[in-house]
């Protein structure tokens, strides 16, 4: 088995880590980088409770390597919050829509909706509500996740884009990471 | 659980990452996006010696216009081939068939190349490549050559490609502007495998089928060309059009199975219905009295 040196940054702070190539980028994030937040459900890519930002992009951390994030700018829930603690709008808006219940999923959803409200516009409601099927919650029935979706779609708590760089899915400038 | 050890390389051209290829003798595993292939290294129902990492080939990203088609490198993302402008232009059927592989989250990882190399039956992008009539360009220290897609898969996840080779570009080619796209899709979620699917392009010409592209998904071991279904449907003029019998045609080629999900016969008729009526709505013809 490989050890790989990587350099790259986690919700704002550069790191420089030795992996091993098997490891993924999840159990990395919670074993080594502190971040915990990053909810293992399934580690098959189905549950969504994973999800995290990579270069802006939401994707799943089971279904990466920890060596893939070389050079990457990866953000978790942690860093979702503004450093004085004021939440992210994803944050308020899953809150006021009673989005969560237990809250393992939320982490995952959050990270969604962060990619989804990242560019100058947010996402519509149809995309969001789309993207919300790569996540399984079992207490919510996804009624305050919906109405978290709509809120977030309308903009009523302004554009995540001061704090989390553009959803590169789309977005030409994703990865520049966090100003705060 | 968690991945066996393996080794794991990053090259950053085609021709290194063949060489690595060629010196594993087999022992090898390609990674693209990952979205299948590390569930199976997280299930370890697959223990690679050395995993070959093609994330850091830039040769292999990007749509590009080439004479004759459109070529889409293997390591394109997805989610980059759904946002992209030419081919929302020149391949809606590709666009449309990409917005139902996998998730927002997995697309932004999972690549049209894995996609198709992998070989799943159900999957969307293997029978896309068939029904538009891509060529696959595959490259290993050997030389290169080209496979249409229709000549690829050989069972689930078996295809023609050799443990030294690498898929490098789907060329896809070009389609009549104003083509008509088929998509059909019946899967228990968005974003799960399809029960059934089919998809496939038109052109029309002074009323008549002048060109036709159709493939199944889910209804076989392998994605399938309805090859007697264009047949039937070249040269004919849309007025004369039994739409019925052309979905028979179509549902006589495949070779669905039984599974925990849907039951062969039920793939069958939902299959011959979801045909039909794509046909039909596509040609904008009434359904049957």
């Amino acid at each position: 088995m490989s050890e790989h040196a990587i350099a790259w940054t986690v919700n704002g702070h550069r790191r420089h880590d030795r992996v091993e190539a098997r490891t993924s980028l999840a159990d990395h994030l919670r074993l080594e980088a502190g971040c915990t937040g990053v909810h293992l459900g399934c580690e098959h890519g189905v549950c969504g409770a994973c999800t995290v930002l990579v270069d802006g992009r939401a994707v799943r951390a089971c279904l990466m390597l920890a060596v893939q994030a070389d050079g990457a700018d990866v953000t978790t829930v942690e860093g979702l919050a503004a450093p004085d603690g004021t939440f992210h709008p994803a944050q308020d808006a899953m809150r006021e829509a009673h989005g969560l219940q237990c809250g393992f999923c939320t982490p995952g959803v959050l990270m969604t909706f962060a990619a989804l409200t990242a560019g100058e516009e947010p996402a519509d409601e149809a995309t969001m509500i789309a993207a919300m099927s790569g996540h399984v919650c079992r207490c919510t029935g996804y009624q305050g996740i919906r109405r978290a979706a709509r809120a977030l779609a309308e903009g009523r708590y302004g554009g995540g884009a001061e704090r989390i760089s553009g959803d590169g899915a789309t977005g030409p400038a994703a990865g520049k990471g966090q100003a705060a | 659980m968690k991945p066996a050890p393996f080794d794991y390389v990053r090259p950053a051209t085609v021709a290194e990452a063949c060489r690595v290829l060629a010196e594993a003798g087999g022992g090898a595993t390609v990674l693209a996006g990952g979205q299948t292939l590390m569930p199976l290294l997280n299930l370890r129902m697959s223990q690679p010696f050395i995993l070959v990492d093609l994330g850091g080939i830039a040769e292999l990203r990007g749509v590009s216009e080439v004479a004759g088609g459109i070529r889409v490198g293997a390591m394109t993302r997805q989610a980059e081939a759904l946002a992209d402008a030419t081919l929302a232009r020149r391949l809606p059927a590709l666009v449309t068939a990409l917005g139902h592989v996998g998730h927002h989250q997995t697309r932004n990882r999972g690549t049209v190349g894995g996609s198709i190399a992998l070989g799943e039956p159900a999957a969307e992008m293997p029978a896309t490549a068939i029904a538009l009539g891509a060529t696959l360009e595959i490259i290993s220290t050997r030389g290169t050559r080209h496979v249409a897609a229709a000549d690829f898969y050989l069972g689930p996840y078996m295809t023609v490609l050799e443990p030294d080779e690498l898929l490098t570009a789907v060329v896809y080619p070009d389609w009549a502007a104003g083509h008509l796209v088929l998509f059909r899709e019946v899967a228990q979620r968005p974003g799960d495998f399809a029960l059934v699917g089919m998809v496939g392009a038109l052109v029309l010409e002074d009323g008549k089928v002048a060109r036709a592209g159709l493939a199944w998904f889910g209804m076989g071991p392998t994605p399938i060309r309805m090859r007697r279904a264009e047949e039937a449907l070249l040269g004919t003029a849309l007025a004369e059009l039994d739409v019925e019998a052309v979905a028979g045609l179509a549902v006589a080629e495949s070779a669905p199975f039984d599974d925990h999900h849907a039951s062969a016969e039920y793939r069958r008729t939902v299959g011959r219905r979801i045909f039909a009526r794509g046909l039909r709505e596509v040609l904008d013809l009434r359904e049957a009295a």
